[in-house]
């Protein structure tokens, strides 16, 4: 029975939280001029605005959503990182190069982990406040990925707590940011798009092919082994 | 050698040639075998071998059929045998891109496409051209008629349907005369029912071809004898036809012989059918008969009514007999006529057949005959036949609307034919869409017109040269020629008659010859453009994968029709030409359903099933996997769902398929009473779809769900943040924040601890010098009076049996026990000890699942049990006192406080003090009553009040709690009723935001209901107001404890968090569970009924154990106690405050009363929102009529409605059975027992037979007192009885619920830990039943230690 096969496959993730491409008007109290719809700006471009102080300081969480027939075998699921700053080259890049490694076993592809990146940073008064929250899959091949997620924050209901919010240092946040991670109840919330974090994955897996899943590129199927699919079970 | 073998030989004696073919099976073509050789065989089979089987039924040597292929083929050469490999070795051929061309472009990569089309145009016959003469007219006709003859008489139906026939008959006489009788009666019955229909069918039709066949024969022979009337008339010949008919002789006798037996049969079966319609229209004729004499009878008596009523009522309109409604009188049917039958039949065979002995007509029709010369004719047909030399005719090619080619222009013969004999090789790159002739004719050098156009079919690609037939397609033009001559013109009238009647008109017509076909190229390729260009791609693709059949229906679309056909053109259904067919009607006609009545959308959802439905639902895995995502209770947070169906063991679904059994079964082995079982069952289904509601709630979200927004600020608010903008941000010294909370998610097991701060307690019970109440001698039997044993071990003075008061007499621990696990405190002094100890407990979830959900229906309680501990001296002999000490510790349990889990995770915290729960008789025991009477304040207060703990439980780390369900139930209040609940409640919520605030709740199905409907005056069982006639106080404490004794939900933890459900009080009755509320809601009606003022009473309380249900966390968050009803009355000079749930009451300034707060007061009519200063009862006025002090929500702006009550009239009550209660008692007893000797299973267990029964007979008498002042005279009692014994026991009371917290509560006592080596046991059961089987239990548990 035993030597029958694996029950679980493995999905060893390293890599690391990059940087932080963050653009965007910053902290201002809404005027009924401003529009209401993000300015589209390339990233990595960003506008050195003398009105309003751009977004620095900024530190960066993450934490994995994963179904109920994954469970983390090793390493740290959740993780904060330190604080930068800007860089002071032309790049003005915010740059964490925080590592993540994290190792999963599953029987099921099922709810796929998923990492969700929420970041913060001080607004005009010094209070943490969100800057974006994001959250992609954790790439199903085996490799090397490179993945830049568009972060988005939660939008005050109204102008006035648009007013009050920024005021007081209290945004509008998500009660649990693994609510991005989710498709279920997000039909009730308004977000505005800002800014770029770039995550950097390699992936490893064990097992998978064993209990008949293929995830690799095709031209590494007939390098990785004659080991047939096992297909259903009998 | 080759003549002829005669039948008879070749056939056992006495038996007739079986011809196969005549009953209607197939017999397939047999090899040609010339005649001779078939003879020589013959004759060589029966001299060789005399036997017959060579030969078949008929007589014939048995053959196959023809198994030489139609074409020759050859097997593969293969030169050498190694060669075989490499003839099979695969050869890898890389794919080629499929690259789609338009219909009309060649791609301009591919090879130019040389497709090649023949148009083979052999001739033009002239079926009416102007320059016909009336001669060729006839002509025309004949050879039209003596084509259709020939066709005819090649299928020669009517001998054929005559074969039939007579085989038919044939087949009906061997059914009549059954050769073999073991057939059933049945079917041959059945067979030869459908022969005889067969037999009619074919007649009719067999006499239908006949009749053609012989119209046919007199319809040329009379246009043959126009035509030679018409020669001779205009005395010259134009058409080279002659008509020769052909007499063929027959036998007179025999034919005359056959003819009549013919014209008999036909007779005799027609007989037949006729007397079979007789019969049935006999039948019919009856029963109409039947039906016009009832009726008639009935108008009869109708009449006789009418006459009546007419008689009464002269003026009144009486109904007019309506004449057409009347039913006609049926005639009965005629016999019929055998003459008259013979009649008919001879007539038709007079009219449709040969008579017989006339020769058969053979004609015969040739060219053979001449044409006159011109010099014979008249001057008009001589100019004719000019014109017709004059004329000339040639054909265009039009493809694709363009003209390609044309022929040679050839004149048009006398015969009106045309030979062209050409071949046209069409080069083409596209796809054919129309290729048409068009049909020229010129006249002289005048010019051409043109006659008609044909259009040619595009050949099917498997028509490849060669292999086309030549096919005539008829054309026809619409012009409109006149002519001067002999010729009749076209279009135009004319007449073969001298007077000009009988007119004709004929348009010009003919018939083209032609094949057309596709050319093969030199290797043998057909040079056809590819399929894919085939014209409207997109639909031949559809054709092609046949999308119609696919979706249900098929490309025939008619497969009734088709069957139909089939049946009546008499297809030979054991042909294998025609198996397909055969088996296609054969599917399309069993069943009736066949051709679909539906369309179905996901045709191709087969294809994609890569297992099949019942692999599918076999897979343990898969049903797991839909389980679980359904929310099954069950596998709701199964987590890691195995990834082979052989790792999934059976068992995990044991418990779902068992609960889905057992759903509507009775499970009465848990449940000793079968009404509790019921009751349990109930609440079971109730909270399923409580929790089916509230799991459907939860996937609908709000914004406060997933965004935490701070609120519009007022200006206060936002001034004090504008001082908190001057703060600085990050502190060097920060101010203590709350814990943070944890997300369940991340934990595993020994993550979670609760902490038991034991502070102190109040009130212990201090051992009781009993030595000075019974005057024995010291060193007897003294058993529960410690203080002997007290002594060695403190060996202070004060401990001496006759210090009076105030002696420390206790040394009391607290230990705390939560899922198995034990804690406990150091050991301290006294009735009033301190421990300030913390007590660490780890908790386990249940699976190991931390989920919100899981957490919530945690059901274990946290035990905390004050024991005392006592030393004994079991030093035997004094002489070693002085060298050392030997004693042994024991521990008396002093009573308990239970906490459910539930609470701690609601609450995050517990901070308060709380009422120890101390058994009635404690003994050995009694309080300091000094210390109350200093508090004696109130007069209604009972002396044994009881003793507290302070405690402070917390879990760590603080966990988040469950959401309290915010779904919207609907309601029948009145909007507007329910409008104003809103705003008072947003009102009151705006004031004093912590205070509860209650209008509305949910009733049992779910509604939304106003909460004062619930409070009406009901009255308590008779039983109770008998009891006490003259003292209203104490009916009232008793119905308080009647009501305190219907147990609480036993699992409300289910419920917590989720929503609150009050039922009715006769619901609550009668489910005999039920929380605070619906105490509260029937000791208030009670009250009510006593007449006196009473209130529901909300508030906020310490949590009495088990007796406490989260309703609101944002409202008990900041607090210690939580949200609770109690009943509030008034007596004449004062307020009582009542806890429905024990039954106690509490005056208003008693500061041990556990109500801490009161939000509001709900009455029959109105509610009351506490607007003062302090909500504690001990400071507040209960005046409600003082608005200063209590908002109203009924006041004059706002009358009350008079909204009708929800609760019954009157609650009805019926005795419980005592002998059931008898019943139950004894098993109780029995099961303890048996639980106590589990709980021990190192030691012998021994019962105490007569102390067990002396306190059965003391239980009645607890439960008659209450529990209160027995004491003193129990412990005489006892005395008495067991006087050589040391006795360590109390009596425990509970309402009757189910079994577990019965031994759960003598398990908690720990008097099963004692494991002195001579210990006996003594427990006794007593049962009171009260009306509607509220049942008040006591157990007396005890140990005995016999002394020496």
């Amino acid at each position: 029975m035993a030597a029958a096969g694996p029950s679980v496959f493995l999905l060893m993730v390293n890599g690391q939280v990059e940087s932080a491409q963050v653009s965007g008007r910053g902290s201002c109290p809404p005027s009924p001029q401003s529009p209401r719809g993000p300015i589209a700006r390339p990233p990595g471009l960003l506008r050195g605005s003398g009105e309003f102080p751009e977004y620095d300081e900024l530190y960066c969480k993450y934490c994995f959503v994963y179904g109920q027939d994954w469970a983390p075998t090793a390493g740290l699921e959740e993780g904060i990182s330190q604080i930068t700053s800007k860089s002071q080259d032309v790049r003005r890049a915010l740059v964490w190069n925080f590592p993540i490694d994290v190792t999963f076993k599953s029987t099921n592809p099922y709810g796929w982990p998923q990492i969700v990146l929420s970041v913060y940073g001080p607004d005009v008064f010094g209070n943490d406040v969100v800057r974006g929250y994001g959250a992609v899959h954790v790439p199903f091949s085996p490799g090397r990925h490179k993945r830049t997620i568009p972060m988005f924050v939660p939008e005050s209901t109204s102008k006035l707590q648009k007013f009050t919010s920024w005021f007081m240092g209290r945004r509008p946040e998500y009660t649990d940011p693994k609510v991005v991670a989710q498709g279920e109840g997000r039909e009730v919330t308004r977000v505005r798009s800002q800014g770029f974090v770039t995550l950097l994955f390699n992936v490893v897996t064990k097992d998978m092919r064993k209990l008949g899943y293929d995830t690799g590129p095709p031209d590494t199927q007939r390098a990785s082994g004659p080991s047939p699919p096992q297909g259903l079970p009998q | 050698m080759s003549y002829p073998v005669p039948t008879y030989k070749k056939l056992p004696e006495n038996v007739q040639p079986r011809f196969l073919e005549d009953e209607g099976l197939y017999i397939g073509a047999r090899p040609e075998v010339p005649r001779a050789c078939q003879n020589i065989m013959e004759n060589r089979l029966l001299t060789q071998e005399p036997g017959r089987k060579w030969f078949g039924d008929d007589g014939r040597i048995l053959a196959l059929p023809n198994p030489t292929k139609g074409f020759p083929s050859r097997p593969p050469m293969l030169t050498r045998e190694q060669d075989i490999k490499a003839e099979l070795e695969t050869l890898y051929k890389k794919a080629v891109k499929y690259v789609h061309r338009s219909q009309h472009m060649i791609g301009s990569g591919d090879p130019p496409g040389n497709f090649q089309l023949d148009i083979d145009i052999s001739g033009l016959i002239f079926t009416h051209h102007p320059c016909f003469s009336r001669e060729h007219v006839l002509a025309a006709k004949l050879a039209q008629l003596y084509d259709q003859y020939l066709a005819r008489h090649q299928r020669n139906k009517a001998k054929f349907l005559t074969d039939k026939l007579q085989a038919l008959r044939n087949a009906v006489q061997t059914g009549l005369n059954p050769a073999k009788p073991h057939k059933s009666l049945d079917t041959t019955q059945k067979a030869i029912n459908e022969y005889k229909s067969e037999i009619r069918q074919t007649r009719k039709l067999r006499d239908a071809e006949q009749e053609k066949d012989r119209t046919l024969l007199k319809t040329i022979i009379k246009v043959w004898k126009e035509m030679k009337s018409l020669r001779e008339f205009q005395r010259f010949t134009n058409t080279p036809l002659k008509l020769v008919l052909r007499k063929e002789k027959v036998d007179q006798k025999a034919d005359e012989e056959a003819f009549e037996a013919e014209i008999q049969a036909e007779i005799s079966e027609l007989l037949e059918e006729h007397m079979e319609e007789y019969d049935q229209k006999m039948e019919g004729y009856r029963a109409a008969y039947q039906q016009w004499k009832a009726w008639k009878k009935a108008q009869r008596a109708k009449k006789k009514k009418k006459k009546q009523a007419v008689e009464e009522h002269p003026h009144g309109e009486v109904e007019q007999p309506c004449p057409g409604e009347e039913p006609v009188k049926p005639v009965p049917p005629e016999p019929t006529d055998r003459a008259l039958v013979e009649q008919q039949v001879r007539e038709r065979a007079a009219r449709s057949r040969r008579r017989p002995g006339e020769p058969t007509l053979v004609p015969e029709l040739s060219l053979a005959g001449s044409i006159s010369p011109n010099e014979q004719c008249p001057r008009a047909e001589v100019l004719r036949r000019e014109d017709v030399k004059r004329r000339s005719v040639y054909l265009k090619v039009i493809f694709n609307d363009k003209e390609v080619s044309r022929t040679d222009s050839r004149p048009l013969g006398a015969d009106f034919r045309v030979h062209f004999g050409q071949i046209f090789n069409l080069q083409i790159f596209n796809w054919p869409e129309s290729l048409t002739l068009q049909v020229y004719e010129t006249v002289g050098h005048s010019g051409t017109t043109l006659l008609a156009e044909v259009f040619l079919p595009v050949p099917e690609t498997t028509v490849v040269t060669g292999r086309a037939p030549i096919e005539e397609v008829e054309f026809s033009s619409n012009q409109h020629v006149t002519l001067d001559h002999e010729g009749v013109g076209s279009g135009v009238p004319f007449s073969f008659e001298a007077d000009g009647s009988n007119q004709l008109v004929l348009m010009t017509s003919g018939k083209v010859s032609n094949s057309v076909s596709w050319a093969i190229g030199e290797n043998g390729i057909p040079l056809i453009p590819p399929l894919s260009e085939q014209n409207i791609g997109f639909r031949s693709a559809l054709k092609r994968a046949d999308a119609i059949s696919s979706i249900g229906t098929s490309g025939l679309t008619d497969l009734k029709k088709l069957a139909k056909w089939a049946a009546e053109s008499r297809l030979d259904p054991n042909d294998p030409n025609n198996a397909p067919l055969m088996q296609l009607i054969s599917v399309a006609t069993s069943g009736e359903s066949y051709v679909p009545e539906f369309f179905r959308l996901e045709q191709l959802q087969q294809e994609f099933n890569f297992v099949s439905d019942e692999e599918l639902n076999r897979s343990k895995r898969f049903r797991l996997l839909c389980l679980r995502s359904q929310e099954v209770p069950e596998f709701r947070n199964y987590k890691q769902i195995p990834a082979y169906d052989r790792e999934i063991m059976e068992k995990v679904f044991q418990d779902y398929e068992k609960r889905l059994r057992d759903r509507n079964v009775i499970e009465t082995k848990d449940h000793i009473d079968t009404h509790r079982a019921i009751v349990a069952k109930y609440l079971q289904q109730v909270r399923e779809s409580v929790i089916n509601r509230f799991l459907i709630a939860k996937h609908h979200f709000l914004l406060s769900d997933l965004i935490v927004e701070e609120e519009v600020p007022n200006i206060s608010i936002l001034g004090l943040s504008l001082f908190k903008l001057a703060e600085q941000k990050r502190p060097l010294r920060p101010r203590r924040k709350g814990r943070k909370k944890v997300t369940a998610q991340t934990l595993s097991d020994g993550d979670i601890k609760v902490l038991v701060n034991v502070i102190r307690a109040y009130d212990i019970p201090v051992r009781k010098p009993t030595a000075s109440k019974f005057q024995q001698p010291a060193r007897s039997s003294r058993t529960f009076s410690e203080k002997r044993a007290a002594s060695p071990t403190t060996r202070s003075p004060t401990h001496s049996a006759d210090y009076p008061l105030g002696q420390v007499l206790v040394r009391p621990f607290v230990e705390v026990s939560f899922q198995r696990t034990m804690c406990h405190t150091t050991t301290a002094e006294g009735p009033n000890p301190s421990w300030n100890e913390e007590l660490e407990l780890p908790f386990r979830a249940p699976n190991g699942d931390y989920s919100t959900a899981s957490l919530q229906s945690v059901k274990d309680d946290v035990f905390i049990n004050i024991f005392d501990e006592v030393l004994y001296d079991v030093l035997e002999d004094d002489r070693e006192r002085g060298r050392g000490i030997h004693t042994r510790i024991e521990r008396h349990w002093l009573g308990s406080v239970k906490i459910p889990f539930s609470t701690i995770y609601f609450q995050a915290k517990i901070d308060g003090t709380f009422k120890i729960d101390i058994p009635p008789v404690l003994l050995g025991y009694s309080k300091e009553r000094s210390l109350i009477l200093e508090r004696g304040f109130d007069a209604a207060r009972s002396l044994s009040a009881g003793s507290y703990i302070t405690l402070f439980i917390t879990i760590e780390p603080q966990l988040v709690p469950g959401e309290s369900v915010r779904e919207k139930f609907d309601s029948q209040e009145d909007e507007k009723l329910l409008q104003a609940t809103e705003k008072f409640q947003t009102e009151c919520a705006l004031k004093f935001p912590h205070r509860q605030c209650l209008t509305t709740v949910t009733d049992i199905s779910g509604k939304t209901v106003f909460v004062t409907r619930y409070l009406k005056p009901l009255s308590p069982p008779q039983e109770l107001l008998d009891a006490h006639p003259n003292d209203p106080q104490a009916t009232a404490e008793l119905v308080a404890r009647y009501v305190s004794l219907i147990p609480f939900l036993p699992d409300t933890v289910s419920f917590a968090g989720i929503c609150d459900l009050w039922s009715t009080s006769d619901q609550f009755l009668d489910l005999l569970a039920g929380d605070e509320e619906e105490h509260a809601v029937l000791l208030c009606n009670y009250f009510l009924s006593l007449g006196k003022k009473a209130w529901l009473m909300m508030g906020s309380a310490i949590p009495e154990g088990a007796w406490y249900t989260e309703r609101n966390t944002r409202l008990g968050s900041h607090e210690a106690w939580g949200p609770t009803a109690y009943v509030l009355t008034r007596e004449q000079s004062h307020y009582l405050i009542w806890n429905p749930c024990t039954g106690h009451f509490y005056g208003q300034f008693d500061t041990f009363c556990p109500l801490k707060s009161v939000g509001c007061l709900i009455g029959p009519d109105n509610i009351w929102f506490n607007t003062q200063r302090y909500d504690s009862p001990l400071r507040i006025n209960f005046d409600v009529t003082k608005p200063k002090l209590w908002k109203s929500f009924f006041s004059r702006s706002l009358p009350y409605p008079g909204l009708s009550s929800v609760q019954p009239e009157e609650l009805i009550y019926q005795c419980t059975d005592k002998a059931a209660a008898a019943e139950l008692q004894d098993r109780i007893e029995k099961i303890l027992k048996e639980k106590i000797m589990d709980w021990r299973p190192r030691h012998l267990t021994r019962w105490n037979r007569y102390c067990t029964s002396a306190l059965r007979h003391f239980l009645p008498v607890l439960e008659r007192s209450r529990g209160e002042d027995a004491e003193d005279d129990h412990r005489a009692e006892l005395l008495k009885q067991l006087g050589d014994y040391r006795f360590s026991g109390f009596p425990l009371h509970m309402p009757y619920s189910e079994l577990k917290p019965l031994t759960e509560a003598v398990y908690s006592t720990g008097v099963h830990n004692i494991d002195v080596p001579n210990v006996e046991f003594a427990l006794a059961v007593y049962i009171h039943p009260y009306p509607k089987n509220v049942l008040s239990v006591w157990i007396y548990v005890a140990s005995l230690i016999r002394n020496r």
